[in-house]
């Protein structure tokens, strides 16, 4: 699938060409991220962090690998073997510093990804697959960064799994026994610790298939781009090689600046202090945090006090977490405005901007903070809104919304013109370039 | 169909979440921010600079080895340092002469090669530092019911840890008169010791650095309560992260790097990119 002027992929040297008869997997890579690939010639730094999403697990991986190899995942040992690769595994603690904060940059970068997906609508048809299979990544990944918190077995590790899976309690019935059958005990101890190291282990590989076909679905619509209007022609799109893979490249060294500072000058910025201290089942922490990811989450939890005429306000809770991020399953049948992009959207983009950016923000630092007043309270009209916001808000205002002019083509929001222009019918001006169902024509 | 739903769903939480916070209001409205006696007479550690601050932090080991004199008369006698083994003090600048004598000063856990009956034995440098106390019930026991924590990671377990470990040590003084009078109940209890730096006030840790020259130092350098607790916050700083310094030798050199291939790779994306508007 692409469009009809993609480059072809023409093996010159024999073994290429031979390679190319028995396993075509050079022609897949031309085709995926090389030259056969054609991509909206107007993508801003924004469209960098798939890219560095993607580099991030790479990273993990090797990372992850490495530490397996001199961890132990026994309640007894598991804290000291860490202190063993932090001290005696040769560069042990780059290895170790690089993954714990690799994580949080991995969320860092995913978090930009996903904003940039709300803001440029990129879930709206005809990409909503690449957005459902991405809110599937994402799940993923916090499930996979829980499990792996857990691993160093300090106070913040075991008290972490102890919320965590104390959640499924609340669940009517079932809850109590189904908590005890994922913990394996009545407490995290051992049977929890070696599952989630295991469970660790593989979840990074599941992931990796998801990404695949989040790639997959990706190339058949092809890349979206800030105007939100399809691609028209050739002179819209530049091949993917070597226009962004150079971008992206110039993208990367900016983030492993970052990246590397985090991990030389300020390993332990986002992490807990406690969680230097061994696990104890008989010492509760002043303060049960989080890594920082999931602060936003941890607050909307936190934010239901009082019961709500029957159901349990552990049980609200619950279900306002677990349906926060479920929500974003909806959104392309949700918002339902022809027009993608924030920059042609003027009531959407006031929400975005001084609505939910300001909400998750403010969720995050209450979500962070001890569970008392007043960071409960203003967590409580934070909750409110987010779910306002996707749920009440976004149908209402895609729907009583006027958007403004829009360029005919990508093309013209590049050079500010478009020869090819043409008047779309039944439109006025050279504004209707999202309305129509503007697919690209696929190739044979 | 969707929408319906979800404006269905969306309100149902946005109300259930007001509801909370209507009651949450009304209460808070009654009782006003939350307040206790550590809220108002817990102080923040005092500020502390050491050699191993910031990107440029290294060790100085002259320091390091006063704070390890410090540990070994004063801490060791109820403190644990079960990570850090004698050989790892070749590292703080002591020889291979120095850290066996100073391994054999102390007496480890052993067997005897000829019955197989525990005993101790003089320490060698492969050895970690040998525990003050057999078990936690020994150590409650000898100290009022709490347990001294280990020292090994001190400084990165607790909120600007050397700073917390300075403070400590030199924060010990009499109950003000205005926290008896604000809460009367919440006078010291027999057996432990005010402190403001601690996060409940009261500590069960005895002074342990009360005199100048408790200490006499190596390198003649004075050693007053605050030059000891400094030098042992600094050792201990040490203990919790002995790459510290390779860290951030190892940061520049790496930075450099990626700076100029970000530089290269700029270039790289200006000159692909030349003649095409974007």
């Amino acid at each position: 699938m692409s469009f009809p002027w993609a480059n072809h992929y023409q093996p010159k040297a024999p073994l290429m060409r031979w390679l190319d008869e028995k396993l075509p997997l050079p022609r897949f890579v031309y085709n995926a991220v090389g030259a056969g690939y054609p991509v909206p010639r107007n993508l801003n730094y924004f469209w960098n962090f798939g890219v560095l999403a993607g580099f991030m697990l790479v990273v993990q991986i090797l990372t992850g690998v490495i530490l397996a190899m001199h961890y132990a995942a026994n309640a007894g040992v598991a804290f000291d073997s860490t202190e063993h690769i932090m001290r005696d595994v040769n560069w042990g603690w780059l290895i170790r510093y690089g993954h714990a904060n690799g994580a949080s940059m991995f969320f860092v970068v995913v978090y930009i990804h996903i904003f940039r997906g709300l803001y440029f609508s990129s879930y709206k048809a005809p990409r909503e697959m690449i957005w459902l299979l991405g809110v599937v990544i994402y799940l993923l990944m916090m499930a996979t960064g829980f499990m792996g918190y857990v691993l160093p077995w300090g106070q913040m590790s075991f008290w972490g799994a102890k919320v965590i899976t104390g959640l499924f309690s609340a669940i009517p019935l079932v809850g109590e026994p189904l908590q005890q059958w994922l913990l394996g005990g009545f407490s995290p101890d051992n049977a929890a610790l070696n599952r989630f190291f295991s469970l660790h282990f593989l979840l990074p590989f599941v992931i990796a298939g998801v990404i695949i076909l989040h790639i997959w679905a990706l190339h058949i619509p092809g890349s979206s781009n800030p105007t939100g209007v399809e691609i028209k022609s050739e002179s819209d799109t530049v091949p993917f090689h070597p226009y962004y893979t150079s971008k992206d490249g110039f993208g990367l060294g900016v983030f492993l600046i970052l990246f590397a500072f985090m991990v030389f000058f300020a390993p332990n910025w986002l992490g807990h202090p406690d969680n230097y201290i061994p696990a104890n089942p008989l010492s509760t922490p002043a303060h049960i945090v989080p890594e920082w990811y999931y602060w936003p989450f941890y607050a909307i939890l936190r934010s239901f006090t009082s019961d709500f005429f029957f159901v349990p306000a552990k049980l609200m809770g619950v279900l306002a977490m677990f349906g926060a991020i479920l929500l974003l399953f909806f959104l392309p049948w949700l918002d339902t405005s022809p027009v993608r992009s924030g920059k042609y959207r003027p009531l959407f983009r006031k929400f975005f901007w001084f609505g939910l950016i300001p909400t998750v923000l403010i969720l995050g630092y209450c979500g962070g903070s001890p569970a008392e007043e007043p960071y409960v309270l203003v967590a409580q009209l934070a909750t409110a809104y987010y779910f306002l916001h996707f749920l009440v808000i976004l149908p209402i205002v895609s729907s009583i919304e006027r958007p403004e002019p829009m360029p005919y083509s990508i093309t013209e929001a590049v050079l500010g013109r478009d020869d090819k222009a043409v008047l779309a019918p039944g439109s006025s001006g050279g504004s209707s370039g999202a309305f129509g169902s503007a697919h690209p024509v696929p190739a044979a | 169909m969707v929408r319906i739903f979800g404006i269905l769903a969306g309100l149902f939480f946005a109300v259930a979440v007001m509801w909370s916070f209507v009651v949450g209001a009304i209460n808070f409205a009654g009782e006003g921010m939350p307040h206790s006696v550590e809220r108002s007479f817990y102080k923040h550690p005092k500020e502390l600079s050491l050699a191993s601050d910031g990107v440029f932090g290294n060790f100085d080991k002259q320091q390091l080895q006063r704070g390890f004199q410090v540990y070994k008369e004063v801490c060791s006698a109820c403190h644990s340092m079960r990570l850090v083994a004698f050989r790892d003090l070749r590292e703080i600048g002591y020889n291979e002469a120095e850290v066996k004598a100073i391994a054999k000063g102390f007496q480890v856990p052993g067997v005897d090669p000829n019955t197989g009956e525990v005993n101790t034995r003089p320490g060698l440098a492969t050895d970690y530092f040998p525990k003050p106390f057999a078990n936690d019930i020994a150590a409650r026991a000898a100290n009022n019911n709490a347990v001294p924590p280990d020292l090994s990671r001190m400084t990165k377990a607790r909120d600007d840890g050397p700073a917390y470990v300075y403070s400590l040590l030199t924060g010990y003084q009499t109950q003000p008169a205005a926290l008896l009078k604000q809460y009367p109940d919440a006078k010291t209890p027999t057996g432990l010791h005010y402190n403001p730096y601690f996060p409940n006030l009261n500590l069960a840790m005895t002074p342990p650095l009360t005199s100048d020259g408790q200490v006499t130092f190596g390198d003649g350098t004075k050693s007053t309560v605050s030059q000891m607790a400094k030098d042992v916050a600094a050792f201990l700083v040490w203990t919790a992260e002995p790459k510290l310094a390779k860290r951030n030798q190892t940061g520049w050199p790496v930075l450099l790097f990626l700076v100029v291939l970000t530089g290269l790779a700029y270039m790289a994306y200006q000159n692909v990119w030349r003649d095409k508007k974007h």
